[in-house]
Parts: C-alpha cells; structure tokens; sequence
C-alpha cells in the first residue's frame, strides 16, 4: 500500500487582490519525486512557501504525515521533517561549509545548557559525532575536500550541493528542492538528476522540486504538476504532461 | 604608583566583562542593543543592595545581580525581539534610558540621583582576574557549542536558520538575557570597586561605548572584542591630556573602521598565537626566497 506523506487540499493564497494560488490540490506519496512546473510567476515557490510555514494561506489544508502543518511556525515544520532548499541560494556564508552542515545537526547535539557553558560531561562525545555527521553528509554530496573553504566563495554548483547536505542534515522525510538545476548546463544537471535521485535511493526520501529543465523533470519525476496563474492546468507522469495541449499553450501561448 | 595599575587592570577587566556580553549578542547574533547600560545598572544596584543590606558574600551578589538582569531581559526580549533589526535597537535604548531614570526615582531604595554610598569593597585584583577568566571561558564554550552555531546561523541567515528547524525567536532571546548577565556581572563588580554608584554612571554612553568596542574589536570575534577593549580602556589613561577627546576618537575610530575595514580589526577571526606565527614565519620565508633568487640572478 502505498502511503501518502503529504496531502495538499483547496489551498487558496491572495496577496491583496492578487491570487497567488487558487485551489490547489496534491498528494504525494511516500518515495515519490514530484515536480512542480510552470512559467515564471505561476506561484510555484508561492506553494513551497505555504508548506514550509513563511506563508499563511488564505484557506485550504495541509496535512504532512497525518498532522494539520497550517500555522505551525516554520522551525516547527522543519522539525517535523520537512527540509528545502531556496531558489536564490541561502547559505549560512561567512562559515565553513562544514558548519554549514554542523549547524543544522543541532537537533543531534542533545546536550544541556549546562553542557554547552561548561564542556562537560557528554558534551564531547555528542559534538564529536554531530562533526561525523557532517563530515560524512559532505561527502556523500562530494564536498569532502572542501569542508574548512567558506560557504560563500563556493563555486555555485557546489554551494547548491552544500545547501542540499545542509538540509539533509536535519533528518527530513520530504525534501523540498526549489528549482535545483538554475543556471547548470546541460552538462552539470545531468550531473545533478543522478545525484538526486542517490539521495533519493539513499536515504529513502520523498522529494517534491521546482524544476525548469525539462530534462531535469523527466529524468526524475514520477508525477508532475503543471501550474499557470496559480492553478493546476493538468498533471500526471512527465510524458502525458509535456504532450497535454494546454501545458504547451502555457508556455508558448496560443497559435 | 603599583595601585594606579591595579586600578587599570581592575576597570580593563569589568570593561572586557561586559563587553563579552555585547560581542555574543552583536558579534555573533547581529542584534544592536544600545540598552546593556542599563542592564549593568539592575547588576549593580541589585548587588550592592544584597551586600549591604544582606550582608551577603560577592559571589551571592554576583548572581543575585545577574539573575535579575536576566529575568529582565528575558521579558524584555518576549515583547521587542519580534521587531526588526532598527525598531529593537531604539526599543532598548529607550529601555537603558529608562532604567536610569527608574533607578533616580526609587529614592528610598536607590538612593536616587545623589547616588547609593557604603557599598563594601570587595572587587579587587584577584577578583577580576578570577572573573575574567570564568567570564571569558564560559563565553568561549558557549560560542563553541549548538548554542553559539545557532546565533551564527541567525546571523548570517535567518530565514535559513528557521528552515533547518532553529527556534530563532528563542535562541535570541537567549542571546539577549546572556548579555543582559554579563552586563550586570560587570556591573556587580564595578559596584564593589568604587563603593558608590550613580545612575548617571549607566547611561547611553555606557551603552554606545560597549557596542562601538565591539564593532571596531571585529564582529564576529571573541579575541577582537577584548582587544579593543583593553586598548579603548587603557588609551585615554595613558593620554590623559586627551582624555576628554575620548568620544570624540571613538567617533572618528568607528567612522574609518565602518568605511575602510567594515569587518573590524579582527572581523571573523579569531586571534591565534599558532596563525600569527606562522605568518610571521610566512613573511620571513617570502624574503628569504626573492633574497635567494636575487642571488641567482647575480650568479647569472
């Protein structure tokens, strides 16, 4: 049987007088990778700003692993297991990229205030395995000879890899990946499907990603979502979608 | 004389204490309180009202001074840390300011603006040696913990840091009652020096004059922020006839560092004796090479 991690239902968002999203329905299942598409404007990461908490929508319901996720703050969200990445890259970007990862196992380090002033007690051991963590999160997105380089003098593809281990850092069970191949060659996010789809493999993942490169989104996605001002106009498997007539009118506009 | 530098070392070291507690909060949390003067107020006053009255040890008025500090911080913070950068600087200068006048209005238990006199003197050298030491090392620890990666993480990206599942209203607040109990430590002790505290003492000057120790010591940096502040304490006494330009060389010192060197003197760095070695070593080796290649060039 298969589970449904997420479960989006009538989600409204008005900015004003402008509708941001309109009725937005979408189920995703357990180890599923989704993709998101549309134009520029459709209100893509209007939605994954609803999910992750950093906006209310107007009406409609979200419920993730069962529990209503409207209104819970986003560090809420987050730690319920819902992790993303940002369309414009949000490192943390005067530190290392090892503590770029290193921060976000914070949940890990489980030591008391007592232990944080005074270094005692279980403290070393519970930093010394929160460092393992990070140090093995880095390499499995192939930064391990880049972990003492600071984040922001990264090249981008490789602060796009960082942002990724850094979310993975906090356990998640649904990944968010906001337009990941952004500004790659046909080349480096051919490079990233397969590396996505390892982590997928790897660790069990459900993802749902904001993707422009259609090749991308065919590689991956076992479902997709098309949107056009802020409404779903058709979805399905990636080959029913890119044929659908109104996807190609959204698009291209009409003849 | 040997009294003279006693005293330098006393007033570096309450400075570097209550400096520590601005550095966790602007250095590492990029929040700018213009208010831990009045925090070193509460310290001081509630500690010396403990030791006179109570008749209690230091170390009882220290913590006496620092937990109610903290207890206002923590309030405090609850209702302006939802504010944006700029409205949450202005909400805690109005709070230093109004501590101050609070303090001159509890005559019967403050003293008010004539000052509360009589206080036992108990700050000495060993003291503040032993303060700073504690002050310093418990700041470091905290600094290198999930606690100071997680103010970091708000400092450098704070929509980021909610993503990863960080409480940041919680953990700034946090960062704030922190240098809310150093201001009042500092201040406790300070009380114990002089024996005889004014409100005027805390005002925003004291404020301003912790928070530009820090910008020109470095953000971000421990080490800087004690640096600049054994310098900014020890310069106007050794030039005493320039003494009362001090403000004066603040305010051009923060304007050069702001547009020449925004980062600080250490700005994200902390200072090592290993780095600083093996620089200096770097600098000699880089002589010795074009030395020896200028021989080369002879020999040719």
């Amino acid at each position: 049987m298969t589970e449904t991690i997420l479960s989006i239902n009538g989600l409204n968002k008005n900015f004003g007088g402008v509708i941001a999203t309109k009725d937005f329905s979408l189920d995703i299942n357990k180890n599923q990778i989704v993709g998101l598409i549309g134009p520029n404007g459709a209100g893509k990461t209007t939605i994954f700003n609803i999910l992750t908490g950093i906006y209310q929508p107007t009406s409609g319901s979200v419920k993730f692993m069962g529990t209503d996720i409207i209104g819970l703050k986003p560090f809420k969200i987050a730690q319920a297991g819902v992790a993303r990445t940002f369309q414009t890259i949000r490192l943390f970007k005067k530190l290392s990229a090892l503590e770029n990862v290193t921060i976000a196992c914070h949940k890990d380090c489980n030591y008391s205030v007592f232990g944080a002033v005074t270094h005692l007690g279980k403290f070393k051991s519970i930093e010394k395995a929160a460092q393992d963590r990070a140090h093995e999160l880095l390499e499995i997105v192939g930064l391990q000879d880049d972990a003492h380089r600071i984040a922001g003098e990264l090249p981008y593809g490789y602060q796009r890899r960082l942002e990724i281990a850094r979310a993975l850092a906090i356990h998640p069970k649904l990944l968010l990946l906001d337009e990941p191949a952004a500004g790659m060659n046909a080349e480096e996010s051919a490079d990233l499907c397969r590396f996505v789809f390892d982590l997928h493999e790897k660790f069990d993942l459900t993802i749902f990603m904001i993707e422009h490169h259609m090749d991308v989104v065919i590689k991956l996605c076992d479902y997709v979502t098309v949107l056009n001002f802020g409404q779903t106009i058709c979805s399905g498997t990636s080959d029913e979608v890119t044929c659908d007539p109104k996807v190609i009118e959204a698009y291209l506009g009409e003849e | 004389m040997a009294g003279y530098y006693e005293g330098l070392v006393i007033l570096v070291g309450i400075n570097i204490i209550a400096v520590l507690g601005v550095s966790i909060l602007t250095g590492f949390t990029r929040l700018f309180s213009f208010g831990n003067g009045g925090f070193m107020a509460i310290g001081a006053y509630t500690g010396a009202i403990l030791s006179t009255k109570l008749h209690t040890p230091l170390v009882i008025s220290i913590i006496g001074g620092m937990l109610m500090a903290g207890l206002v911080a923590f309030l405090l913070g609850k209702i302006t840390l939802g504010l944006k950068g700029d409205y949450f600087l202005i909400a805690t200068l109005g709070f230093g300011e109004s501590i101050r006048v609070i303090i001159e209005n509890m005559q019967s238990i403050t003293g008010g603006a004539r000052g509360y006199s009589g206080i036992p003197l108990k700050t000495n050298i060993w003291v503040i040696l032993i303060s700073v030491v504690i002050a310093v090392w418990i700041a470091w620890n905290l600094l290198h913990s999930k606690i100071g990666r997680n103010f970091q993480a708000i400092r450098e990206q704070e929509i980021a840091a909610d993503a990863i599942g960080i409480d940041t209203a919680k953990y700034k607040n946090m960062a704030f009652v922190i240098s809310a109990m150093f201001a009042a430590w500092a201040g406790v002790l300070f009380a114990h020096y002089f024996s005889f505290i004014v409100p005027i003492m805390f005002n925003l000057l004291k404020s301003s004059e912790m928070t530009i120790t820090v910008v020109i010591g470095g953000l971000g940096s421990l080490t800087g922020s004690i640096i600049a502040t054994t310098v900014l304490t020890l310069l106007p006494e050794l030039a005493r006839a320039a003494a009362e330009y001090r403000m004066l060389a603040y305010g051009v010192a923060v304007v050069l560092i702001v547009t020449l060197r925004p980062s600080g003197l250490m700005g994200y760095k902390e200072f090592s004796f290993k780095k600083t070695i093996a620089w200096i070593k770097g600098l000699l080796n880089r002589k010795k090479t074009s030395s020896s290649e200028e021989e080369e060039e002879e020999a040719a």
